[in-house]
């Protein structure tokens, strides 16, 4: 009994780390994960004045207005 | 540590200055190391490389050979699977080892000009991803549809055989040449490697074909929305989705895309659900039933609109709902083939093939075939895309195999899909839909009459399969709905029912698949306008310096007003022909996407060639020598043949004389409006198709000068940006082999803190 509660606790484990990192998956192709990655990014070189880090909310502000400069294809 | 016993052992390159491990940590696995893991043939990797090849040529003979009445579905997607396994394994490997020499102890663009946003280092298994979700449209899935009417063996060897040698080679050699110069795009190529005169053609050509591809797309688009008033109303209610998502994203939750995403996606399925109530009630379809002359303009005002309004209001939000529903359903429809495996009663190569009289798209097997299915095969556009985005988002160099090569076997397995769908339906009901109703009259007596009197074998329809089929997709009539979509959508529909729903959910289905196949054409189209609008300006700005400070608003609604009247005049031309509109226009698509991937072929040869890579030369040389001979002669008989069917000039002639001699109607004109509707189409036509044709040539002539010049001069050049030291490690492929397990192991092993800072700024 305690070997099949075991069992189902470790299964419940896999699953949970499957379902992370489908989760994972999905936040970055979708582009969701931009924001994480350019405040690691600013991090490792220290912060300047001329580029401060910005906020969440001007960082997505900042990422349109640079599509809107530099639109990318998509294919037919 | 195999990596550190053994420094500096071969690699003879430029870049023998790169250390191959900086700091305490290898940044790649020792080429000794991966070499002895690809030559160790283990008794299990020796079986299962059988299991593979023995099941592939089973399922070829199963196709090819074996003709019993019907040929089961699985034997397409077994066929393609072990084709593309081969060829990924084989082939891909041979091109990286002798053409292309990838070396993971360089730095990618998005290590060393990593800003955080534009570059920026993305896990490979997201970067397939992306780059599938960015090549993959509707192009793969309509092209196999037109082209089932020559049965189903030709096409499937050129998806699965061209993809190899073709298709998934273009787009995996731009990416990586790209990707060896900065991310630099398609043109800046073409003017590095051909010059002024090879350059400034490529660039023409480009924009030209652009101009055609968005034009045909939304066709496509309005052939299915036509007179369908639930697809009108369920298209329709994307845009105040795609509004609402954009807002919510830039005002109440910027950053949660995935959330946003699956909202949308709820809203869909129930603008789809809507769509048939809204349809059934008497002011929905009076005020939603709209005919093709409407649709197109609708198309033509949106497309305007949609490319002047800020990105994050429409087309970044319709994006991210258009990712989702693309890789989400595209997997849905592999599973429920896997599982369904319809029979397939089309023949194996119909008669069409031969005589090219074929009612869906006219002309022989050889050129047309090849230029019918582009997308999935072979398609130039990709090269504006792997010359673009993904470039600046890859890790290390040896990704670029999995991503470029990988991703495009990807969308020819989509092409492969979208032709077993296209077959699974019954023959009659094909040709029902796919022929022009200047052909069938656009009444299900007519298609009935027109489709029995084709004599094909075995093909008999009746008016009753016709109207039940309508009613059981929610649609006034499925005669003459040209284009491939709605074909598509009548065959993902019955395939998906026998898995979910059963015929009651026919109809959902149905617009399902029109929603999907809607809301990546108009991105394709917003997104080409866009493009298409900064090169205009581009080019403007040579002449009126202004046009270049692309944030001077009248100027960037000048440049999109032109863009957007060119690819507008296209359209309205395809929805008023008299003979069809896709059955002449669709093959000047193929034409502008094969003469745009025998563009990107010759940039890559002229770099393959400075290099002084001759004996691989015939790698790239292969695909741009069919590329061009076919897209060529393609064009020569569309412009110089004596057939009216084929050659837009014989058309053009038959139809003026018959006005010349007065008549009041020819062939399938009933007009004397309807006469010289013909008369200037076909001329348009003819004139875009010698435009092409020209270009190309010039294109291919500097390419082969190029060519010559680097062999009379053993050139060894390189445009290249120079070799900068890579701090990280990755994997290459989805899959990690043993050393990079190993290395992988050792870089898990350093806290994250400890591990060494990426170059960048």
């Amino acid at each position: 009994m305690t070997a099949s509660v075991g069992g189902g606790a470790s299964f419940r484990l896999l699953l949970g780390a499957r379902a992370r990192r489908v989760r994972w998956w999905v936040r970055a192709l979708m582009g969701e994960d931009a924001y994480d990655k350019y405040v690691l990014h600013h991090e490792m070189y220290a912060p300047d004045a001329a580029h401060p880090l910005m906020t969440e909310r001007e960082f997505w502000r900042d990422q349109t207005d640079r599509q809107d400069q530099n639109p990318q294809g998509r294919c037919c | 540590m195999g990596a550190r016993s053994r420094l500096n052992t071969s690699i003879p390159d430029e870049s023998q200055a790169l250390q191959r491990i900086p700091h305490d940590l290898a940044v790649a696995v020792d080429p000794d190391d991966l070499e002895a893991h690809d030559r160790n043939w283990t008794p299990l990797k020796i079986a299962i490389w059988a299991a593979i090849s023995l099941l592939g040529g089973l399922s070829w003979v199963m196709l090819a050979v074996v003709r019993g009445e019907t040929v089961n579905a699985i034997w397409f997607v077994f066929a393609a699977i072990c084709t593309y396994l081969i060829g990924y394994r084989f082939y891909s490997n041979y091109i990286e080892k002798h053409l292309l020499k990838p070396d993971d102890r360089r730095a990618t663009p998005a290590e060393y000009k990593a800003d955080g946003k534009d570059f920026a280092a993305t896990d490979r298994r997201v970067l397939f991803g992306h780059h599938f979700a960015a090549i993959a449209g509707a192009g793969p899935l309509v092209g196999p549809v037109l082209a089932a009417q020559m049965g189903f063996l030709p096409g499937t060897i050129w998806i699965i055989v061209g993809v190899v040698f073709a298709g998934a080679v273009q787009d995996y050699l731009v990416l990586y040449f790209s990707m060896r110069r900065g991310g630099r795009s398609l043109g800046q190529m073409a003017r590095d490697e051909l010059g002024v005169i090879g350059g400034t053609a490529a660039l023409i050509a480009t924009l030209v074909i652009m101009v055609i591809i968005v034009a045909i797309l939304a066709l496509v688009v309005t052939n299915a929305l036509a007179e369908s008033p639930w697809g009108v109303f369920s298209v329709g209610m994307t845009i105040p989705i795609a509004l609402f998502m954009g807002c919510y994203l830039r005002f109440l939750r910027p950053g949660k895309i995935t959330e946003i995403s699956i909202i949308g996606f709820v809203l869909l399925l129930a603008a789809i659900i809507g769509g048939g109530a809204v349809a059934g009630t008497e002011w929905g379809t009076a005020l939603f039933t709209l005919d093709k002359v409407t649709i197109a303009w609708g198309i033509i005002i949106y497309g305007f609109i949609a490319a002047i309004l800020p990105v994050w209001l429409l087309l970044a939000p319709r994006d991210y709902l258009s990712t989702f529903m693309k890789v989400g359903t595209i997997g849905m429809l592999a599973v429920a083939i896997i599982i369904i495996r319809p029979e397939i009663t089309a023949p194996a190569v119909s008669e069409f093939a031969a005589n090219g009289a074929g009612p869906v798209v006219s002309g022989n097997l050889f050129p047309f075939l090849f230029v019918t299915i582009a997308c999935g095969a072979l398609s130039g556009f990709h090269a504006l895309i792997a010359s673009g985005t993904t470039p600046k988002l890859i890790q290390k160099e040896r990704q670029t195999r999995f991503i470029g090569y990988g991703g495009m076997l990807m969308e020819s397995f989509v092409a492969i899909m979208a032709l077993v769908a296209a077959l699974s339906i019954d023959r009659g009901l094909y040709f029902a839909m796919n022929s022009p109703a200047a052909l069938t009259g656009g009444t299900i007596e007519g298609a009935v009459a027109f489709v029995n009197g084709l004599g094909m074998t075995g093909v008999n329809i009746n008016t009753d399969l016709l109207a039940q089929t309508a009613k059981d997709v929610g649609e006034a009539t499925i005669v003459s709905r040209t284009g491939g979509a709605p074909t598509l959508a009548v065959g993902l529909a019955h395939i998906m029912q026998q898995l979910v729903g059963g015929p009651a959910m026919m109809s959902f289905w149905y617009h399902f698949a029109i929603m999907f196949e809607a809301l990546f054409i108009l991105t394709a189209v917003d997104a080409g306008t866009r493009v298409a609008r900064f090169m205009m300006q581009d080019s403007l700005g040579n002449f009126f310096p202004k046009f270049k400070e692309t944030s001077w608003r009248p100027g960037a609604w000048v440049a999109t007003a032109i863009m957007v009247a060119a690819w507008g005049a296209v359209l309205i031309m395809g929805v008023t022909d008299p003979l069809g509109g896709i059955n002449t226009l669709f093959p000047l698509f193929g034409i502008a996407n094969q003469l745009l991937a025998a563009i990107a072929l010759a940039v890559c040869m002229a770099i393959v060639a400075k290099r002084g890579l001759f004996k691989y030369l015939w790698v790239v040389a292969l695909p741009l020598g069919f590329a061009s001979v076919i897209t060529i002669y393609a064009s020569f008989l569309k412009i110089f043949s004596t057939v009216p069917g084929i050659g837009y000039f014989a058309q053009n002639r038959a139809f003026s004389a018959a006005l010349a001699d007065g008549k009041t109607s020819f062939g399938t004109a009933p007009s004397v409006e309807a006469m010289e509707a013909v008369v200037r189409n076909t001329m348009v036509q003819g004139v875009l198709s010698i435009v092409f044709v020209v270009l190309t040539i010039i294109v291919i002539i500097t390419t082969i000068q190029a060519t010559i010049r680097a062999y009379r001069k053993h050139s060894n050049a390189t445009s290249e940006d120079a070799a900068v030291q890579s701090k990280i490690f990755a994997p290459a492929g989805f899959v990690m082999t043993p050393p990079e397990k190993k290395l992988q192991a050792e870089w898990d092993a350093v806290p994250v803190g400890k591990r060494p800072k990426t170059a960048g700024h």
